[in-house]
């Protein structure tokens, strides 16, 4: 098999190049979507921002520092949720054996999944996060060195990783649920807004399931803790943060396990 | 009443009317709240999703009562808690997502067969997805209460008058979120696609609702818009009055609140399906 890379990826770029036509087709639609998403990027920091309103810290971050992590969190998210946030829609294939075509086809039904949708509506989203993300980098006082601009950029991409394996980790998990797919929602939304939060107000329970076991902390809240060189949250010395990119590994293995699990414990749609 | 709107002549008086009517909606009440306990593994996924999302707010909004020396806009950690669960608990029974199967039946064209019923669409439609949220109150909102009276240390109402307004409040907000989230989806008889717009409504409800945060701690001028909107009485409202936060003339004053947007979207609606049946097309037969 030695063809080229680019003729190996040219039946996905085919699909995922319909889909984003398909989404512009509809023009009114597609600028409500875009309206939508905004919105959502919008409401989440207004979240954050009311409650600051009336306390000046919390979880010893003031509102520059929690803006940070909202950018982080948020663009992070939001890049991984472009990619594959559509493998949230696997139980509608799973209950309706649509899902047995994929198995058909000669290629890795992951990268077929991943690759048969773009939800391009989620760029607005996605610019609502870079914004505060700016906002966040320029309103903390940070010592920056080459390190630390190194360090966000990688956090930021490995964010995005560690978000991407909670998708798919959730994913392989469905093939076991299917009717109760609205668990992994926990995982995947209730770690999105997990994100967002200074892990250090967390209850135990909280910090064994998004401090460790999905390693959310690790996200946003851990590296700005970092990056500001602010004591840690009690559970993790504040350094810690210095290793979150290497959640994204974790989380990728325990996804691996998930997802292979899941394709094999799948039997068929029947009819 | 002489003619039914379906054109048929009505076999019996007004009164006789009023009671067919009644009976008609309370089969299917009935029949959506049967149809609701058949997705027994889908209620228990909600759960999980709800008790996850409960806990990470009761983490946060208690720090941020502690932060704010005890208290926060008028809540104290019991009132927090209070707020945090009993949202939390009320989410699957009230209708903040948007969605609705009538408008994939506007979609695909088979509400041209409802629409041939001797039935009103909207009222037959609210009444059926009525009975399935009610239903949900059993598999989502009992064990997320009794969670957090064991855990959150929740204090649950005991007078009499207190509970029994929280949950004529709870009752109107699942009718209230229905009867809009039915204009929601009847624009379809216009658009055909209402996804964009179910989005749309799924953000402005659950921040205006107080999903996120309280909307009582919001600032005047958001918080004014907010009570513009129904939104704070499909979860505000209710979870004010089953916390006991509200109380007396207040609380009479929020369920007429609730009961005058009930009846604006029960208006618009009528309106709106009205309207919409001349502009409804379906192809094939």
């Amino acid at each position: 098999m030695a063809e080229p890379l680019s003729s190996r990826w040219r039946p996905y770029r085919a699909v995922v190049a319909s889909r984003v036509r398909s989404q512009t087709s509809y023009r009114g639609g597609f600028a409500l979507d875009l309206v939508s998403s905004l919105l959502v990027g919008v409401v989440q920091l207004a979240e954050v921002l009311v409650l600051f309103r009336s306390v000046d810290s919390l979880g010893g971050l003031d509102l520059a520092a929690v803006v940070l992590v909202f950018g982080i969190a948020d663009l992070s998210f939001s890049l991984a949720d472009l990619v594959v946030g559509h493998l949230d829609t696997l139980p509608v294939y799973l209950r309706s054996g649509t899902l047995d075509v994929f198995y058909l086809r000669p290629q890795p039904l992951l990268a077929q999944l991943v690759t048969s949708d773009v939800s391009l509506r989620r760029v607005t989203r996605i610019a609502v996060a870079a914004v505060a993300l700016g906002v966040g980098v320029a309103v903390n006082d940070i010592a920056w060195t080459p390190l630390h601009v190194v360090f966000l950029a990688v956090v930021v991409l490995t964010s995005a990783l560690t978000f991407a394996a909670v998708f798919v980790a959730a994913a392989g998990v469905q093939f076991f649920l299917v009717d109760a797919a609205e668990a992994t929602a926990a995982a995947v939304y209730g770690g999105r807004y997990a994100a967002t939060q200074p892990a250090s107000v967390w209850a135990k329970p909280l910090v064994a399931v998004f401090g460790f076991a999905i390693p959310i902390a690790f996200t946003a809240y851990l590296p700005v803790v970092a990056l500001l060189g602010l004591p840690g949250p009690g559970w993790l010395p504040g350094w810690a943060g210095w290793l979150a990119p290497l959640a994204a590994v974790w989380m990728w293995a325990v996804a691996a396990l998930a997802w292979r699990t899941g394709v094999r414990h799948y039997q068929g749609g029947g009819g | 009443m002489t003619v039914r709107h379906d054109g048929q002549p009505a076999q019996a008086g007004p009164l006789s009317g009023a009671a067919t009517w009644l009976r008609v909606h309370g089969r299917l009440v009935a029949a959506g709240w049967r149809r609701g306990s058949t997705y027994r593994a889908a209620a228990l996924g909600g759960l999980v999703a709800n008790v996850t999302f409960g806990f990470l707010k009761v983490s946060v909004l208690t720090a941020a009562v502690a932060a704010g020396g005890g208290e926060l806009a008028g809540y104290d950690t019991r009132a927090v808690i209070a707020y945090a669960w009993l949202s939390q608990a009320l989410l699957g029974s009230v209708n903040l997502f948007g969605r609705i199967d009538l408008a994939g039946r506007i979609k695909d064209g088979s509400v041209a067969v409802d629409l041939l019923r001797p039935i009103d669409l909207q009222t037959s439609t609210t009444a059926q997805e009525v009975g399935r949220a009610l239903f949900s109150l059993l598999p989502r909102g009992v064990p997320i209460v009794v969670l957090a009276v064991l855990v959150g240390g929740m204090r649950l109402p005991t007078d009499p008058l207190v509970l029994g307004a929280g949950l004529l409040s709870a009752l109107l907000a699942v009718v209230v979120s229905h009867l809009v989230v039915y204009l929601v989806a009847a624009t379809g008889f216009w658009t055909v696609e209402t996804r964009g717009l179910q989005v749309f409504y799924m953000v402005v409800a659950g921040f205006f609702a107080g999903l996120f945060v309280p909307v009582s701690i919001f600032p005047g001028w958001l918080f004014a818009l907010a009570q513009a909107t129904p939104f704070p009485s499909m979860l505000q409202i209710p979870v004010d009055l089953l916390s006991g936060r509200v109380a007396g003339g207040a609380a009479a004053g929020a369920l007429l609140v609730q009961l005058a947007w009930l009846v604006v979207a029960l208006v618009l609606g009528q309106l709106m399906t009205r309207a919409g049946r001349h502009r409804l097309e379906v192809q094939g037969g």
